[in-house]
């Protein structure tokens, strides 16, 4: 111990305090503060652009994710729109048959009732001529039974016994 | 008889060997079962083997 | 180990610090070759008034000194500012204006003009001591350390605007290290909030010691962390700025560690121990930071310059050869407790940091 403090140099002591307190300082401002700002600053850039990555990445997923819901969504829509489609045709289709059998009934009826009526007129036509046929022949035929007086007397002696005169 | 003071601080840095080597072999065995502490471990193991070599200079410089 | 330094950049280093030390020096030849090598290698461990690179001595006895003089700066009555090639090496009297001064062990004496070193019963000197401010061995060492320090890492700072926020060069090796002790030492031991205020003076501490330990690595061998002075003076600033930055629940902890858990009756006697044992903690820790630093450094200086030794005392191949594969391997060694040293300084300095800075956490 006796040994430690007699080399003891007051001299070296106070150079080296001064210098390495002024080294201290100086180099704080020159060197330290720079270079761990620096450091911080490149580290914190480091995870910056580490996060800025992991957020693109998950943008991407989620872009993906939404882009697989936009392609399932327009699938979907198709589908419906196809199944809509489908049953418009099926639906038009069915209309038109619909409509084509009433169009056809209403002209076979129309039809029916021409023929109706064409076959009625032609009825009374027929009628019409065979009641004038019947009445020249009746006309005739009467002629023919009145052309003698005899017969004419016949005749009323016949109605007078049918008439029975009381 | 008288012991010289040479003899004491010799058995102080006995005692302080023992101790730094105890030190060091105990944190070589924490190494081998934990190899992903190796930086704690050794940090710790330099802090206590620099506080029991205190003691081995204090007795050296004591003579 | 996080840093690994590579064998290969051990290796020249371990190389280029021999030949220097080889040539062994002793201003006053005295006994055998063992106290030579023992007296050069605590020459060495002390800081010095000149930068001498190597020294060696003339056939006719004459010391030859190869480095360059530092200015000596003394307080005596006003301030003395002189070369220390005056003071030629301990050999010879400095005379300034009308005062002498003359080397003795290191250490600066106000003599006559003699050079006439006064000894008492104790081997102690009696001789007036000048206060000693000058620019020694050491001193320079950390000035250079500090110009290296400021320019590397404003350079490096300054790259970051150039280059956008990428370092270039030598900060591609260096800012690895600044954001370990960021994440590794400040965060972990000081807390997300409050370890910013902090983060200067744990860099600097850390490039600066380990500079310096790496510094007494290189041929030049400048023993800077090894003296107790630098050490004192690093740890008096982690000290200072511990207390400085003591929250309200660090004061509390010490002088009242236990808190509401007792009743102030039954506090009073343990207290009577623990208070003096907290408050003696306050200053036990930055001293056990100064002597740890002191005590590796000065070590590893010892152990490599008597592994070198070693090869002068065998002078057999079989000796040399043993004593360059040791001080090789220690070499290596020291490389990694350069690196260590200033990593626990650090560390610790962060965790005293972080008992002062805490707010109502844990006890």
């Amino acid at each position: 111990m006796e040994k430690l403090i007699s080399e003891f140099s007051l001299g070296l002591f106070f150079w080296q305090t001064l210098i390495f307190v002024g080294l201290i300082f100086l180099l704080k401002k020159y060197a330290w503060k720079p270079i761990l700002s620096a450091v911080n600053e490149r580290e914190a850039s480091i995870k910056d652009a580490l996060e800025a990555a992991k957020e693109a990445r998950s943008e991407m997923e989620s872009l993906q994710s939404d882009n697989q819901r936009i392609l399932k969504e327009a699938r979907a829509q198709k589908e419906a729109l196809l199944k809509e489609a489908r049953t418009i045709r099926s639906e038009m289709i069915n209309t038109a048959k619909v409509e084509a059998q009433s169009e056809a009934n209403k002209i076979l009826s129309q039809a029916q009732e021409a023929i109706q009526n064409e076959k009625r007129t032609a009825v009374n036509e027929l009628k019409d001529h065979v009641s004038s046929i019947a009445l020249d022949i009746a006309t005739k035929v009467l002629q023919n039974e009145l052309e003698s007086k005899d017969k004419q007397m016949q005749l009323v002696s016949k109605l007078l016994q049918n008439s029975d005169m009381k | 008889m008288e012991i010289p003071v040479i003899v004491g601080a010799g058995l102080a840095v006995i005692g302080v060997g023992i101790g730094i080597g105890r030190i060091g072999g105990s944190a070589m065995e924490a190494i081998g079962r934990q190899p992903d502490a190796y930086g704690k471990i050794q940090t710790a193991m330099l802090i206590a083997a620099a506080l029991v070599e205190g003691f081995g200079f204090a007795a050296l410089f004591a003579v | 180990m996080r840093i690994q330094i590579r064998a290969h950049f051990a290796l020249p280093i371990a190389l280029l610090f021999m030949p220097f030390l080889i040539q062994a020096k002793d201003s006053k030849p005295s006994g055998d070759l063992k106290t030579e090598i023992k007296e050069y290698i605590f020459h060495h461990l002390e800081d010095a008034y000149d930068f001498s690179l190597f020294s060696y001595t003339k056939d006719n006895g004459d010391h030859k000194y190869i480095g360059m003089p530092l200015p000596v700066i003394l307080w005596d009555n006003g301030l003395q500012i002189f070369s220390s090639s005056k003071l030629q090496h301990g050999e010879g009297v400095a005379q300034v204006g009308s005062n002498f001064y003359k080397l003795d062990h290191g250490k600066i004496f106000k003599t006559n003009a003699l050079g006439v070193i006064n000894l008492d019963a104790g081997k102690q000197v009696t001789n007036e001591a000048p206060l000693d401010f000058s620019v020694t061995k050491g001193v320079f060492s950390m000035l250079l350390i500090a110009f290296l320090m400021f320019f590397l890492f404003n350079r490096l700072a300054k790259s970051y605007l150039k280059n956008g926020g990428v370092p270039t060069g030598i900060g591609r090796f260096f800012e690895p290290i600044i954001i370990y002790l960021r994440d590794e030492i400040a965060k972990p031991n000081i807390g997300e909030r409050k370890y910013r205020s902090y983060m200067s003076f744990l860099l600097t501490v850390f490039f600066f010691i380990w500079f310096l330990n790496m510094l007494g690595l290189t041929p030049l061998g400048v023993n800077v962390t090894g003296n107790i002075a630098v050490t004192f003076g690093l740890a008096i600033t982690t000290f200072i700025i511990t207390n400085l930055t003591g929250t309200k629940d660090y004061w509390l902890h010490i002088f009242d560690p236990l808190g509401g858990s007792m009743k102030w009756y039954s506090k009073i006697f343990l207290y009577i121990i623990l208070i003096p044992i907290e408050i003696l903690g306050i200053f036990i820790k930055p001293f056990s930071l100064l002597i740890r630093l002191y005590a590796n450094m000065q070590a590893g200086h010892i152990v490599i310059m008597s592994l070198i030794g070693l090869m002068f005392i065998f002078k057999s191949w079989i000796g040399s050869s043993l004593s360059f594969g040791l001080t090789f391997a220690i070499a290596i060694i020291e490389l990694l407790v350069a690196f260590l040293q200033a990593y626990i300084f650090t560390m610790l300095s962060a965790l005293y940091f972080g008992f002062a800075a805490q707010e109502h956490e844990s006890h």
